[in-house]
């Protein structure tokens, strides 16, 4: 018995996210995952079955295991991002399943900010469309690690190898001159159930994993010692008792790289130098702590630190500026305009500012560039410069999700506007390994 | 100590959280941001595991100083004796402050009327939003989990009410990275799932590895009990059994805590906590599925008394 639990106990958690539009078999494939790796469970199967019965549908309607509101099951759509959660022996997973409709942009960049993993599905009859071309895009936007690119319905192919072999081909070479890291293609029939979680006894061509295989042993974390480290300050504690009388911690989420006692580090945007005098790991003292640990971090000396300030090792911590260049996707209903005064939500910190320009406004389809938009409506993906009442200590967020991402804010009612992400658009695209210098220009918007 | 000794070996990234870790990391986070960012904000503690779980998440965030929010009992006037025992000792012996909401005094001053099938979680809701509207709450914590039902896989960390308390899930705003956005109005309330990304068998593993104390209810032990819908239920003076039900004597326990005219228990053997995540593990029914009959009321009960008010 203590092996299953020690067992369970030990694995790590894997967060991912699933595009595609709404013929690609998207939702089979979730069904498949979750049903083959036997996390549906008796009674889910029975509500599901009666549901599909009282419709007068045959078979159980798998989609309704998927559509929680009321709407979606009655309009047989996807409203909303939902959240889905899966085990097996070696991982935990968290799964967010963005409906592959209109409004696709704001719902995979919703499910692809907190996602290590894209799985990008293609229908292996139709090949690279140009809604795979905007997953990519969005995945390379948002910098989400790993891609996984599924050819699906490879059963209506005949199993074809040269198939597969071409859409992968076109899909690796688009993606990764966007700057995708890392992209593993894998040929799939969700239907049938060919390499998802079982391997395909149709593809004795192919000789990678399956889905659920190569989810089990993807890296979930960076090699962090890389990462610049970065320590937004939450929360000050200071118990104030008789035992506690002269502690002082600073609360909060280590958002990359790792501290150590003993390191010399600056408080953002003041300036201030200090060390680290201790790291309270929730309860525990230890000497490092890392991305993406909650601790408290004691300091040397008694200077004035407070919620929104930054923590940063000494010669490596952000420039600090109140003009930010970035990327956003619009995701509220009312527009984004110049001259528009919001609300800017930086890790901890909220300060007043104001949109100074729109210079451009990106077409996903074809990566083509909007000069001067004026405003930006849900789901366009565009360049703003934004000017804010107090300096920031930002990143750009090629160099960290955590700290080079931001909220743009009505202050009038607290609608999220818009997902920000400072610095440059498209990441890791060199001279060397874009495909034409124009192209690279187009990109650079 | 130090934590880098700690590391599971085998481990092929040195850096990498176990997934109890980024669960607990991620917990932790967002107690300390509404902290950070509301002025009143109350947890709800029913002495259920997942609220107990959430108490003991807020300890560890503030250590060494108290928690600083205050507790919030909606009281269905149906509780397991235990666990109100338990609710009452941990309030002391952590020397917080408990608010109780009571169903039986919403009866009893005629606000309120006793539901023909005798069930009173759906009656929760109005004492809950008067509360929470008489005390000035902004943040509400909650123990809801995305996975125990189809409507909360929909909830938002933050989910914003207005001053309904209602909840709109077509007017939710999208949750981008850990940017959690908890403005509000004067009257509205946000709704706070700390552990939204927690399954049943993740609060009972932490519950072990934390060494966490239970209400005994959870564990196998005799009670009498009498079948309801296909569900064992305590024979108590709450209004069960009626003439027709036999109460028996069995070995049961609980997988969930709430009101008593409605929560079932499940046959079992599992007297420790390793032989309560081995059955959780192995088992083919869901929490809800197995133990509560509110949710079985409609196809979309859970999402009807959400849009109301309720958690």
């Amino acid at each position: 018995m203590t092996t299953t639990t020690e067992q369970l106990s030990d694995t790590t958690l894997l967060r991912f996210a699933t595009a595609g539009s709404v013929d690609d078999g998207k939702s089979t494939l979730v069904g498949r995952l979750l049903h083959d790796s036997k996390s549906v469970l008796t009674d889910q199967l029975e509500a599901v079955a009666l549901a599909s019965s009282n419709r007068g549908q045959e078979a159980p309607d798998l989609a309704l295991l998927t559509d929680g509101l009321r709407a979606e099951r009655e309009q047989g759509i996807t409203i909303d991002v939902a959240y889905r959660y899966f085990a097996t022996p070696r991982r935990r997973f968290i799964l967010a399943d963005t409906p592959g409709h209109v409004q696709y942009t704001r719902n995979m960049v919703t499910g692809a900010s907190t996602a290590e993993l894209a799985v990008v599905l293609v229908d292996a009859r139709n090949g690279v469309v140009e809604q795979t071309r905007r997953h990519a895009a969005v995945a390379a936007l948002l910098r989400v690690p790993h891609v996984v690119l599924a050819v699906n319905k490879m059963d209506l192919v005949d199993y074809a190898e040269p198939v597969f072999a071409a859409i992968a081909e076109e899909f690796t070479a688009y993606a990764a001159s966007l700057g995708v890291p890392e992209i593993t293609a894998i040929p799939i029939s969700a239907l049938a159930g060919d390499n998802v979680v079982e391997p395909s006894a149709h593809m004795d061509w192919y000789g990678g994993p399956t889905v659920l295989e190569h989810l089990e042993t993807v890296p979930v974390s960076h090699d962090l010692t890389e990462c610049h480290a970065r320590f937004p300050v939450q929360y000050v504690i200071r118990p104030q008792t008789a035992e506690h009388r002269d502690y002082r911690g600073y609360a909060g989420q280590i958002a990359a790289g790792v501290f150590r006692v003993g390191e010399s580090v600056s408080v953002l945007p003041s300036g201030r130098t200090t060390t680290i005098e201790g790291i309270d790991a929730l309860g525990e003292s230890v000497d490092a702590a890392w991305a993406p640990q909650s601790v408290t971090i004691r300091l040397a000396d008694d200077i004035d630190v407070s919620r929104g300030d930054l923590i940063a090792p000494v010669g490596d911590a952000p420039a600090v500026t109140q003009d930010v260049e970035a990327t956003v996707c619009h995701v509220a209903d009312r527009p984004l305009a110049v001259g528009q005064r919001v609300l800017l939500k930086h890790t901890t910190r909220t300060v007043k500012a104001i949109v100074k320009d729109i210079p451009s406004r990106l077409t996903l389809d074809d990566l083509s560039q909007h000069p001067a938009p004026g405003q930006l409506v849900a789901n366009d993906i565009g360049r703003v410069v934004v000017r804010t009442a107090e300096p920031l200590a930002l990143d750009a967020y090629a160099d960290s999700r955590r700290t080079g991402s931001f909220l743009l804010i009505d202050p009038a009612d607290g609608t999220t506007l818009s997902a920000g992400m400072a610095g440059a658009s498209f990441g890791a695209v060199t001279e060397a390994d874009a495909d034409s210098a124009a192209q690279d220009a187009e990109w650079d918007f | 100590m130090s934590s880098v000794a700690t590391v599971p070996e085998g481990t092929v990234n040195p850096y990498a959280l176990s997934h109890l870790d980024s669960l607990e990391s991620e917990a932790v986070h967002i107690f300390r941001e509404v902290a950070g960012e509301f002025e009143r904000p109350v947890i709800l503690f029913s002495g259920g595991k997942d609220s107990i779980l959430m108490l003991h998440l807020a300890l560890k965030a503030f250590a060494p100083a108290p928690v600083p929010f205050t507790l919030l009992h909606v009281d269905t006037g149906h509780n397991f004796p235990e666990v109100l025992d338990y609710r009452d000792r941990t309030v002391e012996k952590h020397g917080l402050r408990l608010h109780v909401a009571s169903v039986q005094e919403y009866i009893d001053a005629g606000k309120l009327r006793e539901r023909p099938d005798g069930t009173r979680n759906p009656l929760q809701t109005v004492p809950l939003t008067e509360a929470i509207q008489q005390h000035r709450f902004d943040a509400v914590f909650g123990g809801g989990r995305r996975d125990e039902e189809k409507a909360r896989a929909k909830e938002r960390v933050f989910s914003l009410r207005d001053e309904f308390s209602q909840w709109d899930p077509r007017r939710q705003r999208p949750e981008l990275w850990q940017l959690y956005n908890g403005r509000h109005a004067p009257g509205e309330h946000v709704r706070v799932f700390p552990i939204s990304n927690w399954t049943e068998l993740d609060v009972w593993q932490y519950i072990e590895r934390e060494g966490i104390e239970l209400p005994e209810i959870y564990f196998a032990h005799e009670r009498e009990v009498f079948s309801r819908s296909g569900m064992w239920l305590t024979a108590g003076d709450w209004g069960g059994p009626k003439d027709h039900e036999k109460v028996e004597t069995r070995q049961v326990r609980y997988r969930t805590v709430g009101d008593m005219s409605c929560t079932g228990a499940v046959d079992s053997d599992a007297t420790t906590l390793d032989a309560v995540i081995t059955e959780i593990a192995a088992s083919r029914l869901t929490e809800r599925g197995a133990t509560r009959a509110d949710d079985k009321m409609s196809e979309a009960a859970m999402e009807d008394r959400k849009r109301e008010g309720y958690f």
